[in-house]
């Protein structure tokens, strides 16, 4: 590779479909959403904002399930007072290695608290939600999982939503 | 935020922030609690700056010098040797893939009497 080629970003849509082809998959069908995306203003400063967490890098708390490797469109209830020493990462699909020292670089909860305790945040919703990324249906996806996590977040009362995807 | 631009492009989110680190690190690195909160606020910023629906702010930072883990990066995080042998893949596994053993015996034991109500569509 040329330094140039190795300055622009990795596009995995390609990776994927070169891994696919060439183990004689037929080709992954990646979500492509056509039309404008809804849009939504900001009506809150970020100062005073409440945030709602959504991540899927696969982040469970002790004592519940993990999640496992097959189409998991489960998703888990994090109370944000936790502490992170109880978070845990579980994944296929990245080296989980970093996230299992620090879960902050996939799921920002002692991230975010230090924004709220420098007053560059207004606060973090009760409860952050979490599932597994990796899961072949987008039926699935779309009609069942995205929606009832849209239901449990706009629950929660945010201003805005971070989803953190790895 | 997102570290993957070609499927947030055709994903198409209302706001994105990319972050060019390899997967796994999408809210930054390991152990670095000062650069992660420089670079969360920096993407929070997205939410006041983006103003057309779809558009993406790029942050402007570098992973490393070395650019080599732009090489194999789909191989790199199944594997973890950098290397393809066949179907690297990991085996898509049904049953729950807890990161300690005494995670599952917690969970079992949080469970003995029926669903905690936070583990959804898992019990």
């Amino acid at each position: 590779m040329t330094e140039a080629k190795l300055a622009e970003p990795v596009d995995y849509i390609a990776e994927t479909r070169a891994t696919y082809d060439s183990l004689g998959y037929p080709p992954y069908q990646w979500v492509k959403s056509e039309g404008q995306p809804p849009w939504t203003p900001v009506q809150t400063r970020l100062e005073e904002a409440s945030v709602a967490l959504i991540a899927s890098g696969g982040i469970y708390q002790r004592g519940q399930h993990a999640f496992h490797f097959k189409d998991d469109a489960s998703y888990r209830v994090i109370d944000t007072s936790v502490s992170c020493d109880d978070l845990r990462v579980t994944h296929f699909a990245y080296d989980v290695s970093d996230a299992r020292t620090d879960p902050n670089v996939v799921f920002p909860l002692g991230t975010l608290r230090a924004l709220v305790a420098e007053n560059s945040l207004g606060a973090i919703t009760p409860q952050a939600f979490t599932f597994m990324g990796g899961i072949y249906s987008a039926r699935k996806v779309r009609d069942e999982l995205a929606p009832a996590l849209v239901q449990r977040v706009a629950d929660q009362r945010p201003d805005i939503a971070l989803l953190v995807p790895v | 935020m997102t570290s993957a631009l070609s499927i947030t492009r055709s994903v198409a989110p209302p706001r994105a922030a990319f972050l060019d680190f390899p997967l796994g690190h999408t809210t930054g690195k390991k152990n670095q609690p000062e650069a992660q909160k420089r670079l969360l606020k920096n993407a929070l910023g997205a939410f006041d700056e983006l103003q057309r629906p779809g558009e993406i702010k790029f942050l402007n930072e570098r992973w490393s010098d070395d650019e080599t883990w732009r090489e194999k990066p789909m191989a790199k995080a199944e594997t973890g040797s950098g290397e393809p042998k066949g179907d690297f893949r990991t085996p898509r596994l049904e049953t729950p893939q807890y990161q300690y053993p005494a995670d599952q015996t917690e969970a079992e034991h949080q469970h003995r009497n029926g669903g905690c109500g936070s583990c959804v569509g898992a019990e």
